[in-house]
């Protein structure tokens, strides 16, 4: 028979036994096709991620209403004025746009089938659910239209976002350049675009954690095929007494494996699906997707469709190496030889020399060597998974006994140390990679997180008036009172800013401005006494390249100075006499402003034309809805009117989607590798069974042998996690050298990572707990 | 109870013999020392049984020692007993069939008059298990040839046990089988 | 009916159903301090079942069970726990010892349960399994000892802590009839020497002859054959 007749012939016969096995078979091939399933789910998702991407940018783009070149056209019977209407409730983004159609044939944004008419509005059902619940009261304040529709699936870019049309009237006159547009048509044309390119550094990170993530699912899945592997064993053995030889058996153990991983590719698909649709109601960091989007690169599926069971059969294959199935029994000759270490050493050794040369490179020297980089990094995380059953090993060989449930979970280590280490791997090699992640992370944050300067403690939140709007600042009534006697607002200060030059036409310097009352100039300068009327000239500010020579008490200046073709309004102004100097201080900004500054009364009526106002609010921090009462007071000035709260960090947005990745992605391989270490724990339970009964019959505490449990995964894991944060530093250490970066060790997310891997393990352990309890009742000792 | 019963007293005497010639006296002390705990064997038993075997010629007599108490004979084995010997030793056992029992007898009466069966097992069953139980005393005390000899009763009374358990689980069934027919 | 006088461990009407299957019907027993008393009967009548009700492992549906004057239907899971730890002994037919302790850290797995330190439980456990002819195994673990030395050891364990009951379900069950003997009689002279009534559930005839009185379990309802005479 020729050999390929011949595999083929005994993996079919091991597949056949997967699924004929009785009970038993069936518990164990569903446990194998489970992890599995879980394992190719995973990668699916990572298959369809591409998609992902490509599907959400696609329909940003589809939307776009307006860009910074749009040409001013005039109005027609195809022609739509838009404005931006963005808020924010609580944390939540709500993207929204006023309409205001011109004729028949103005353009409708996708997903929407009637344009809403004034007072109308048409809102995603996210927002129409949250419109609609208790919660979002605040919001239907400032959000009063009448809905009356929803907009279709292909108007949004995930499930779960905010998003409004209303209509609006009166819109034309507010054309602008920057946030009202009239235009023809949604949807921007990409083609001709540029891409942008990712810098180098950024393409490092993204291969870093793909790497990173998928290892541990790999890991996983090795494990996943062994599932079980005792019983099988037992199995094995009876094959060889009825005559089947060594060969054969290998062979036919690899096809119940096959036969598991086959299973396991049917229900990932299922499970794939069931979560596909189950993402369409969940947000993620801010991210939600709509379940069409999750669809597999079709090459990458075949990948996984083809390369999974393969691994199966050689994982069993390689497991089963040092093996001797004998007719009588199973014997491990693997066993006596203790693990040898140096071949275990070599592999990180390996991965650091891939990567070594690379160090030093930064990001102006072009891109790095893809399979380099990921060679070295699998290479380091493998050398996780291969050098911890060496060290679970090494230790657990030396520890002592102490108490009984110490004593019960130690001496089981020892007798089968490869399991444990085997189960934790896969939490070893993610937290390991994460470290190494968030160590980079953290280094290079500097160049992606740029501090804006702000200063929160004073002021928390900034409404921006429009031009248009500006004449209803002050007053009784104006819009700084209503902002003051909003709930929540402890403080609303007015400053206004304009320049003036030495010259009226084509000036050589202009002298910044700042105009406001005694209480608001205070927060820029040290001023002793301050009456209305009163002016100062500024010393000591930060970027102070005017010439504050010209401001000398006589001397005439001019306002909104004139340049090449651009006419000012070049309205003169004698400075007065009186001004004194005093020093400037770190201002609301967080620097110190120059020139002058100035109370309303020192100021000519008409030079008020030339200012631009910015009212900045203090919150009372104790009120979470402080911000949204803002907003809703700006929304009754000015529905276009700009409320936003500081904050004292801005990200780079790409460097944030990525960093975004990363978590949602470590947050699904840690609960998958809880998962497999769960079945494995119940696994092993229930192979104990009828020895816990007997256990509980002579009197052990629940509470002893619930303690042995977490002790036999605690050690390993806390071993595993030591060698994880050890190599993980390693690797952030030698990808931080790379990207040019100073080497500095960010604990916090050391502590943090191992926190939670930590989390996971407790959290298996009080999962198993339940299934304990049940397995130690009696009914165990019963002989069916 | 626990001793043997000896089918053959004869070829058992002819086997004692066999390590060279013994007085009728002695063979009864060694008989008795190795086959019987309960029942001691009547000196008379012996002498009757080598009067047949010297008949036979299975036996010779060695030699008379004249003395005080009863003629003291002195028997050898001959070649035609050694040979009868060996015959005997090497001729298996007849397995007991049993098929004739009082107590399947009892059983099947008490269900045609309508008595209680069961109880007649249980009784027999706790007389079985008593007897048992004197048997097992009996061993732990003594040395390994009680233990075999005891044994070999054990055996027997426990497949009568499990005979008298069998029984009882079927008794529905052979009160129909006997009542009907 | 009432139980004899002095019993130490009596029960009255037990009744116990898994699901649709009734295992226990009304069932009695009681023993004696040191008394050895052989549950007999035929397989799933139930003889399993009392021996854990007995034991307090299981909590029948109805019934009483008085155990030196206290009603174990009445304690908590942890009371109950407590009394097996100190009071009662257990021998099974096979898969209970511990495979990655040793020998001599399976027998003074009890102690230890009650807080003796680890050297001297193990003394305490050595002088036992000397008792029982298996101190030479101590440092072995228990796949590397036959089942006969292996049921020796579990004897050991279940009578380290000195206990007033020995519960023993089929100890013999898994042995030839030379090793079970062994077992029997190596547990029945330690049993008696130190006072400790045993209850013993078996199916053997030969394995019940070791009894001072036996109870038939027949569908759930016992019988106790010395009241038949």
């Amino acid at each position: 028979m020729s050999a390929v007749r011949q595999w083929s012939r005994d993996l079919a016969m091991g597949v056949r036994f997967a699924f004929g096995g009785g009970r038993e078979g069936w518990t164990r091939t569903l446990l194998t096709a489970v992890g599995v399933g879980l394992g190719v789910t995973l990668l699916l998702l990572t298959t369809a991620v591409p998609n992902v991407l490509a599907e959400r940018s696609a329909r940003e783009h589809a939307r776009a209403d307006h860009t910074f070149s749009q040409p001013e056209r005039p109005k027609g019977p195809d022609t739509l004025v838009v404005a931006d209407a963005n808020t924010q409730f609580g944390a939540e983004d709500v993207r929204g746009r006023l309409l205001e159609p011109e004729g028949p044939k103005a353009p409708r944004p996708p997903g929407v089938d009637r344009l809403p008419g004034p007072g109308e509005m048409v809102v995603s059902p996210a927002l129409k659910k949250l419109l609609a619940s208790d919660s979002g009261a605040l919001l239907r304040e400032r959000l009063p239209y009448r809905v009356t529709g929803t907009i279709g699936e292909e108007g949004l870019v995930g499930s779960q976002e905010l998003t409004y049309y209303a209509g609006a009237t009166g819109l034309a006159q507010r054309i602008d350049s920057s946030s009202v547009a009239r235009i023809v048509a949604f949807g921007e044309d990409v083609r001709g675009q540029e891409d942008e390119r990712l810098d180098p550094v950024l393409i490092l990170l993204i291969l870093v954690i793909f790497t990173v993530l998928l290892m541990p699912v790999a890991v996983f899945i090795a494990a996943a095929v062994r599932f079980g592997g005792e019983r099988r064993d037992r199995r094995l053995a009876a094959l060889r007494l009825v005559g089947s030889d060594s060969r054969m058996t290998r062979r036919i153990a690899a096809g119940e494996a096959l036969g598991g991983s086959l299973l396991g590719l049917v229900l990932g698909t299922v499970f794939f699906l069931i979560g596909r649709q189950a993402a369409g109601s969940v947000e993620v960091l801010g991210t939600s997707v709509f379940p069409s989007y999750l669809t597999p690169t079709p090459a990458l599926a075949a990948l996984v469709a083809v390369a999974v069971p393969a691994a199966s059969v050689l994982v069993t294959l390689l497991t089963l190496r040092g093996v001797v199935i004998e007719p009588l029994g199973v014997v491990r000759t693997a066993k006596p030889s203790r693990r040898r270490l140096w071949w275990r050493l070599l592999l990180p050794v390996g991965g650091l020399a891939m990567l070594y040369p690379m160090t030093g490179k930064g990001r102006e020297n072009g891109d790095f060597n893809q399979y380099l980089v990921v060679g070295g990094v699998l290479l380091l995380l493998a050398g996780v998974t291969a050098l911890l059953p060496w060290i679970v090993e090494a230790v657990v060989a030396r520890l002592g006994t102490g108490g009984v449930s110490w004593q019960l979970a130690i001496r089981r280590l020892q007798l089968s140390s490869g399991t444990a280490a085997r189960t934790v791997n896969g939490i070893a090699v993610a937290v390991a990679g994460a470290i190494a992640l968030q160590m980079l992370f953290a280094g290079v944050e500097g160049d992606y997180r740029e501090p804006t300067g702000k200063d929160l403690r004073r002021a928390q939140m900034q409404v921006d008036l429009r031009e248009d709007t500006k004449a209803t600042i002050d007053g009784d009534n104006g819009a700084l009172a209503q902002l003051r006697s909003t709930k929540g607002v402890e403080q609303a200060i007015l400053l206004s800013h304009s320049y003036f030059s030495e010259r009226a036409k084509n000036p050589e310097h202009t002298v910044e401005v700042t105009v406001g009352d005694c209480d608001a100039l205070r927060l820029l300068a040290n001023l002793p006494t301050c009456r209305d009327g009163d002016a100062f000239r500024l010393t000591g500010a930060e970027y102070d390249e005017d010439r504050t020579d010209i401001v000398k008490a006589g001397a005439t200046v001019w306002f909104d100075p004139s340049a090449d073709g651009d006419k000012g309004k070049e309205i003169a102004w004698k400075i007065p006499a009186g001004v004194r100097t005093a020093p400037s201080v770190d201002g609301l900004h967080g620097y110190r402003v120059g020139g002058m500054l100035l109370t309303p009364s020192a100021l000519p009526k008409n030079v008020r034309s030339t200012l631009y106002s910015d009212i900045y609010l203090r919150l009372d921090r104790s009120m979470p809805e402080a911000a949204d009462h803002v907003r809703n007071t700006a929304w009754r000035l000015d529905p276009l009117a700009g409320a936003w709260m500081w904050e004292s960090t801005q990200e780079s947005k790409k460097f944030a989607a990525i960093r975004q990745g990363l978590f949602v992605g470590a947050a699904c391989v840690l609960t998958l590798i809880g998962a497999s270490l769960l079945v494995s724990q119940l696994e092993q339970l229930r192979e104990r069974r009828k020895l816990l009964s007997s256990l509980v019959a002579f009197g052990t505490r629940r509470r002893t042998l619930g303690l042995s449990v977490l002790w036999q995964t605690a050690v390993p894991i806390a071993l595993g996690l030591l060698l994880a944060s050890a190599v993980g530093l390693t690797l952030g250490a030698v990808l931080l050298r790379m990207t040019a970066t100073a080497v500095r060790v960010d604990w916090a997310s050391v502590l943090t990572m191992t926190g939670i891997g930590a989390g996971v393990v407790l959290a298996v352990t009080a999962l198993s707990l339940p299934p304990l309890a049940r397995l130690m009742r009696a009914d165990g000792l019963r002989t069916e | 109870m626990c001793t043997v019963v000896l089918m053959s007293i004869g070829h058992t005497l002819l086997g004692l013999l066999e390590s060279g010639p013994r007085h009728g006296y002695d063979l009864k002390r060694a008989f008795d020392e190795k086959f019987g705990h309960d029942r001691p064997l009547h000196y008379g038993q012996v002498y009757s049984t080598m009067s047949r075997l010297l008949k036979h010629g299975l036996v010779e007599v060695d030699g008379i020692e004249a003395g005080d108490g009863p003629e003291r004979k002195r028997y050898a084995i001959t070649d035609a007993g050694i040979t009868d010997v060996e015959r005997w030793l090497a001729t298996p056992e007849k397995p007991e069939p049993y098929l004739q029992s009082t107590l399947y007898t009892k059983v099947v009466l008490a269900l045609l008059t309508h008595r209680n069966a069961a109880d007649i097992l249980d009784t027999q069953r706790a007389e079985h298990l008593r007897s048992m139980r004197i048997l097992t005393d009996r061993k732990r005390k003594g040395d390994l040839a009680d233990q075999l000899i005891c044994d070999h009763a054990l055996f027997h009374l426990e497949a009568d046990l499990r005979w008298l358990e069998l029984t009882a689980a079927r008794l529905d069934k052979l009160r129909q089988a006997v009542v009907s027919s | 009916m009432t139980a004899p006088a002095g019993s130490l461990l009596v029960a009255e009407g037990l009744r116990k159903a898994y699901g649709p299957t009734v295992a226990l019907d009304g069932a009695e027993f009681s023993i004696h301090p040191g008394e050895v008393v052989a549950v007999m009967g035929p397989s799933g009548s139930g003889k399993s079942t009392l021996l854990h009700c007995l034991a307090g492992i299981v909590t029948p549906d109805a019934g009483t069970i008085l155990y030196d004057g206290r009603d174990l239907a009445r304690m908590n899971d942890a009371q109950r726990s407590a009394l097996r730890r100190s009071e009662f002994g257990f021998v099974f037919q096979f898969g209970q010892l511990v495979p990655e302790l040793t020998c001599v850290e399976n027998v003074a797995l009890p102690l230890r349960l009650n807080g003796t330190p680890r050297k001297k439980a193990e003394q305490t456990a050595l002088e036992w399994m000397r008792r029982l002819e298996v101190h030479d195994l101590a440092g072995k673990r228990p796949g590397e000892v036959s089942g006969g030395q292996g049921q020796r050891v579990a004897v050991a364990r279940a009578l380290v802590t000195g206990p007033r009951v020995l519960f023993a379900d089929e100890p013999t069950g898994a042995l030839d009839s030379l090793n079970g003997e062994r077992v029997m009689e190596l547990l029945t002279e330690s049993a008696r020497s130190s006072g400790t009534a045993v209850v013993l559930v078996t199916h053997e005839a030969r394995v019940a002859a070791y009894s001072d009185r036996e109870i038939v379990v027949r569908d759930g309802k016992s019988r106790d054959m010395e009241r038949i005479v």
